[in-house]
């Protein structure tokens, strides 16, 4: 089957990079560039995967995952959190507000390739 | 004389003396004010005292009453030798509280009572009136003497015609003189400049003719003094009451008339100019007089009988066939009656507009914040002053039938002026002095006046019925208007001046003995009283913290103009050690400002300013104590403690001011970092991932040139954020090369605003500019500037957040420095924020919205710094608005 997976993220450029390295890959990637209406983007597809920047207009990827996680329909999705930033600190907040996965920019394509079948196979 | 030539004389000394003023004020301007400031020009200026009345009534009056002419050159000489210490007084208060007439003189020392403002204002303009129209009278009059008809055949209008030529042209030479700056303090030197030249002119004529008289008229002055013996004139027939009376009216006339005020106290530059006045202005006022009688002796001997002798200075020349110094005679008389004028209308005119029209206007507006230009209507409001003054004084001459002799008309003006002594006298002498005593002195005194003498000087029937004069009115026989309580025997003009001082007095010492003065008062009666007193402690009045400094800024904006009040408020936030140009609203620097704008609009308009801006109306339990408390040594004590506990807040609060920007320095650090890396990593991430799709090959050919186009575009973003942290840092350094030239500014901005115009958001952005101050060549590097202004456009089309964003670009040149100002009308800086915009990556709250890292507006300070410049941020101005200053001529790399 294919996995379909939501990818939120500001930057066109990697926005697309992203969409083309998972789609090569056999998923089935949706985008959207801003955090507002990033909730609802998800409760609506219910996707296997949620990729989300942590740095987004509007709402910020970090609260974007704890309000997914305190809501109980999307407190198991897996999340995987992108950042450019890099620092533990971020990392940190991120794992503590439940993150199934954390990378930091910039990636290998065959991490990102990896890192996406593991968390949409289980 | 031919009527023509007589006129185009006249304008062609109007137009020199216009030239020496407008060479006077350029001087000033530029700060070399030099002999501007001596005491010969303060004496001369202070010969306005002399107007065409004395130039031409004196002899009239000489041959009318023979000696009796000398009271209105002794009473000023008596005042100045033997009370110039009244004099003093009045100048050093006058300098203190930035006095700016006569009526914000009284109004301030009673509590900065407007009442006061008004009711001398009123006295003023209406004892003007039969002064004004003299000057008008004897131009006139010396007009129509004077003019023939032309060769041609045009005869010279009428007397009447005459007039009003002659009060429009004073009206708009006045206006063109007196109204060109607002600030009434920093005073008229181009004015007083003219004046002095006058006075000199009015010198040598009136001596000129004198000298004729007695050398080449008579034998010399052996034989000039036998016909003066044998002259009536000489007859020693003195009348005691009538002299005594006159030597008064004539003394207090020179401290109490507007123009002597104007030109004695308010644009007195140096008290010390007094020391020398007092002894050189009774001389010039003896040289005045030497050859009064001579004249008169002469003129009665000589002219046939019936001639006026108002005119004997003019006449005589031109019976003996003397076109020339008939002629110079002219325009000593023109020169007497321009003066007076001018100086006269100036100095009512700052009454009208401080004490009756902004009172109203401030009252009338709408909201509590001052709104428009306060300037603008300032100047209109005297502009309009002064045609309504010379209106009046028109309209009196031609009530009056312009028939009475010259020197009765001044009397009258004399002894309404004198009114003011009293209240003044005694409000600089006795602390008891009240308000209310001062405003029913006045009053009863005006009253009086205008009842006995000013109302019967337009005639019987033309404002009070004849039979009022004879039977009193209602048949109130004690109430006629020449013999008031029955006394019936007096001169009228005796009488007059008799009643209207006692009962003015009467009226004033009842007043204040059985008022007691409000705080205000008080304090004010200590500040005037004790002048000379120099411990008076601290000035007191104003609260610390209770006024917003950005109204305060505001406010006096409207009121000094943008310029002078940024310079005066950074001054003042520099003085405190603070930067920017906002100031702590520190009771001392409340009392400055107020003062300084008191010079503009009067002292009690600034106090109802300030007060509504300081959210109160009256003065605290805390004034009133202070006040209250007689002794001197207490309020000095408590002053250095004062200063000593304020000087402990400031350096606390330099110290907290600087942890603050410390701590914030370092969570921009912090931030910078984790931005830096952000900034880096994000181009770097595409790059990777599309250099690594394109190695893995198996593309459509389309898709590789589109990949292969991003990793470029991303390359070079890479290497605009490194650009930019070099030059940064090379800018720091000092180690930048600048490429110095000659560039015109105007292409410089056109430059910059066709680079700025691709930033995003694209949107319709109108730009204000001023073609003609942009036209100026700098020397400077015109790339490094372009780049400033090329960073402050893009910022406000980014950040501007006006539904019709709008930038105004606005120049000055100044001395050797040029400054640029950005204005946009969007919502501007929070002032938290102000402080932080120049330093690296302070981009404020929005991160998204910015397109850069945030090291726009620290590059543009660094090279601003390297152009020998500054580059500000301005507040209260609307928008956000940025202040680049540049030298004009940059000759090598400042510093």
């Amino acid at each position: 089957m294919t996995a379909r997976v939501l990818l939120i993220e500001d930057e066109p450029n990697i926005s697309e990079a992203i969409r083309f390295i998972l789609s090569r890959d056999g998923c089935d990637v949706t985008a959207l560039a801003d955090g507002t209406g990033a909730l609802d983007a998800v409760r609506a597809a219910m996707p296997d995967l949620v990729i989300l920047d942590l740095m987004l207009p509007g709402l910020s990827g970090l609260e974007i995952l704890i309000q997914l996680r305190a809501d109980p329909t999307t407190q198991s999705l897996p999340v995987m959190m992108l950042t450019a930033k890099g620092q533990g600190r971020d990392r940190e907040a991120a794992e503590r507000a439940g993150a199934s996965h954390f990378m930091t920019k910039p990636f290998s394509n065959d991490d990102m390739r990896a890192a996406v079948r593991a968390l949409t196979q289980g | 004389m031919p009527f023509n030539i007589l006129v185009l004389s006249c304008l062609a000394y109007v137009i020199f003396l216009f030239g020496v003023a407008w060479a006077a004020e350029r001087r000033a301007d530029r700060g070399r004010l030099g002999w501007l400031q001596s005491p010969l020009i303060y004496t001369l200026s202070l010969s306005i005292y002399c107007t065409a009345w004395t130039f031409y009534g004196a002899v009239g009056y000489a041959a009318r009453s023979g000696l009796e002419f000398l009271t209105i050159y002794l009473g000023p000489t008596i005042v100045f030798i033997g009370w110039w210490w009244i004099l003093r007084k009045l100048v050093r208060i006058g300098r203190q509280q930035r006095v700016t007439s006569i009526a914000d003189l009284i109004s301030s020392r009673f509590g900065k009572s407007n009442l006061l403002g008004v009711i001398v204002t009123v006295i003023a303009v209406v004892a003007a009136t039969p002064y004004i129209a003299l000057q008008l009278q004897s131009v006139t009059l010396s007009f129509s003497v004077f003019a023939s008809p032309t060769d041609d055949g045009f005869s010279p209008p009428g007397t009447e015609a005459t007039a009003v030529w002659v009060a429009g042209g004073l009206a708009l030479f006045t206006i063109l003189f007196g109204t060109r700056n607002l600030d009434a303090k920093e005073q008229h030197h181009g004015i007083v400049t003219a004046i002095a030249v006058e006075a000199v002119v009015k010198l040598i004529a009136l001596i000129a003719v004198g000298v004729f008289v007695v050398w080449f008229m008579a034998d010399g002055p052996a034989d000039m003094i036998a016909r003066i013996d044998a002259s009536e004139i000489a007859d020693w027939n003195l009348q005691p009451g009538r002299w005594a009376g006159l030597l008064f009216a004539a003394g207090a006339a020179v401290i109490c008339l507007p123009r002597m005020f104007q030109v004695m106290v308010v644009e007195n530059a140096d008290e010390r100019h007094l020391a020398t006045a007092s002894w050189a202005f009774p001389l010039y006022l003896f040289a005045m007089s030497l050859f009064i009688v001579p004249i008169a002796v002469m003129g009665l001997e000589r002219l046939p009988a019936g001639a006026n002798p108002d005119m004997f200075v003019l006449t005589l020349p031109l019976a003996e066939g003397q076109g020339a110094l008939a002629m110079l005679a002219f325009l000593g008389g023109f020169s007497s009656a321009t003066s007076m004028v001018i100086v006269e209308s100036i100095a009512l005119a700052t009454m009208v507009s401080n004490h009756i029209v902004m009172p109203v206007w401030l009252r009338l507006r709408p909201s509590r914040a001052v709104s428009g230009d306060v300037r603008r209507l300032v100047l209109l409001s005297r502009r309009i002053s002064i045609g309504v003054v010379l209106g009046l004084g028109y309209a009196y001459y031609r009530m009056s039938g312009g028939s009475t002799a010259l020197a009765a008309i001044g009397l009258i003006a004399f002894v309404g002026v004198a009114q003011f002594l009293p209240a003044m006298v005694f409000g600089i002498f006795w602390r008891g002095a009240t308000r209310i005593g001062a405003a029913l002195g006045m009053t009863v005194g005006f009253v009086v006046w205008a009842y006995t003498l000013f109302l019967p000087s337009f005639g019987a029937d033309a404002v009070i019925p004849a039979m009022v004069f004879i039977d009193g009115p209602w048949g109130i026989g004690w109430l006629r208007p020449r013999a008031l309580f029955g006394v019936s025997t007096m001169d009228p003009l005796l009488h007059a001046l008799f009643w209207s001082m006692f009962l003015n007095t009467a009226a004033f010492l009842t007043g204040s003995l059985l008022t007691f003065p409000g705080p205000v008062e008080r304090m004010q009666g200590a500040a005037f009283v004790r002048v000379f007193d120099t411990t008076t402690g601290s000035p007191r009045g104003w609260q610390r913290g209770l006024a917003e400094p950005e109204d305060l800024l505001v406010m006096s904006q409207r009121i000094m103009g943008d310029e002078d009040a940024l310079v005066f408020f950074e001054a003042e936030a520099k003085g405190q050690g603070k930067a920017g140009y906002l100031p702590d609203p520190t009771p001392e620097f409340m009392a400055r400002l107020e003062r300084r704008l008191a010079g503009s609009v009067g002292a009690a308009t600034a106090h109802a300013m300030m007060s509504q801006l300081a959210g109160r109306a009256t003065v605290t339990v805390e004034d009133l104590m202070a006040v209250a408390s007689e002794s001197a040594q207490i309020m000095e004590y408590s002053a250095r403690l004062e200063s000593q506990q304020e000087e402990v807040t400031r350096t606390a609060r330099a110290l907290r001011e600087a942890n603050e920007k410390l701590m914030q320095l370092s969570i921009q650090k912090d931030a910078f970092l984790s931005q830096i890396s952000h900034e880096l990593r994000t181009p770097m991430t595409s790059i990777r991932a599309f250099s690594e799709i394109l190695t893995e090959g198996d593309l459509p050919p389309e898709l590789v040139a589109n990949y292969g186009r991003i990793i470029h575009d991303e390359a070079k973003r890479l290497t605009r954020l490194l650009d930019d942290l070099l030059d940064l840092s090379v800018l720091e350094n000092g180690t930048v090369q600048l490429n110095l030239g000659l560039s015109n500014l105007s292409q410089m901005i056109d430059r910059a605003l066709a680079s700025a115009s691709h930033t995003k958001p694209e949107r319709s952005f109108i730009i204000h500019r001023d073609l003609p101050m942009e036209n100026i060549f700098i020397r400077t590097d015109a790339d490094r500037l372009v780049q400033v202004f090329i960073n402050l456009i893009s910022n406000a089309r980014k950040y501007c957040d006006a539904a019709s964003p709008e930038l105004r670009i606005s120049v000055r040149q100044k001395g050797g420095r040029v400054t640029v100002d950005f204005v946009d009308n969007g919502s501007g800086i929070a002032k938290d924020s102000q402080a932080l915009i120049f330093e690296k990556f302070a981009r404020l709250t929005d991160q998204t919205r910015a397109g850069g890292a945030g090291l726009g507006l620290a590059i543009c300070r660094e090279v601003m710094a390297n152009l020998g410049g500054t580059i500000t941020y301005l507040p209260g101005q609307g928008g956000a608005a940025f202040r680049v200053a540049v030298p004009l001529r940059l000759e090598r790399k400042a510093g």
